[in-house]
């Protein structure tokens, strides 16, 4: 299959997320989260936080939809039908809390091809409104060949 | 949804397990689809889900992460910063309907930070493999 490595270093437009206090008590209930802190406003505030707390996985949330875009270039040529997600990584620094708006950038890393199967990474880089780094994930696809 | 975590505060050691399990509902993935932001509808229409050739509806990877993420964290004291990263691998399909338990051990603590290695089970299908987690430790 023909890789689309001349498109390595690629970025995509930044992409702004508000996060909303219960979008962030949805995304907790739907992992079955029970820390008060990603639930109970009060418990959040009364432990020192501005507001609820996003669990570490909400990184998805804010992180994903900055994907879209790269997932459908066509430059990139990806067959969304034989696509299946590899593995994933995130690394976290500065806590998000609902009411934060988190910007994130992200870049095409490398694409590869082992045994008929194509191997693609992309990188996403989130910053809160202050210009500090909240994760950095690492999205690993596989895409089948045909036949 | 049903659940038992294995939680404490305890500072993490090495040897320490770290474990959780969940019965995701037959609806969990229309849940979490709206949670996410995730529609891919391999994980909430079982008609589509059959025809590209899978046994029916199967969990989303990443909410299957999220339940590693939330064992670790539990482990850690449910310090939401404790979690410095963590890296997995999808391997096998989960489906709803069926317990999914986490499990690790705590492999090494070098300079405040644990390293814990886990994985994600349904029977006899490993959902998640090779999961390494860092977590801040006092």
């Amino acid at each position: 299959m023909a890789l689309p490595t001349d498109k390595i270093g690629k970025r995509y437009p930044p992409l702004l997320y508000a996060v909303g206090r219960e979008k962030v008590r949805e995304y907790a209930e739907a992992v079955g989260e029970t820390n008060p802190l990603y639930l109970d406003l009060e418990a959040a505030r009364a432990a020192g936080y501005a507001d609820l707390v996003a669990p570490p996985m909400f990184a998805v949330v804010y992180a994903s939809r900055a994907l879209f875009p790269a997932l459908f270039d066509p430059e990139l040529v990806i067959d969304f039908a034989r696509l299946v997600h590899g593995a994933q990584e995130f690394h976290w620094d500065e806590l998000v809390v609902a009411g934060d708006e988190i910007t994130t950038t992200l870049e095409f890393k490398d694409t590869s091809e082992r045994s008929g199967l194509r191997f693609d990474v992309f990188e996403s880089v989130s910053v809160n409104q202050r210009g500090q780094t909240v994760s950095v994930g690492t999205w690993k696809n596989i895409i089948r060949g045909e036949g | 949804m049903a659940d038992s975590a294995a939680s404490g505060s305890a500072p993490l050691a090495p040897g320490d397990s770290v474990g959780l399990s969940v019965t995701p509902d037959r609806y969990l993935t229309v849940r979490y689809a709206g949670a996410s932001g995730d529609f891919n509808p391999i994980h909430i229409d079982e008609q589509f889900a059959l025809e590209v050739g899978l046994p029916g509806r199967i969990l989303h990877g990443l909410w299957s992460m999220a339940q590693v993420a939330r064992a670790v964290g539990a482990a850690a004291g449910d310090d939401p910063a404790a979690l410095k990263s963590l890296s997995v691998q999808f391997r096998g399909m989960g489906v709803m309907e069926q317990e999914l338990t986490v499990s690790g051990t705590v492999s090494s603590v070098e300079d405040g930070v644990a390293s814990v290695k886990l994985e994600a089970t349904q029977g006899t299908v490993k959902v998640i493999k090779g999961a390494v987690a860092e977590v801040r430790v006092n």
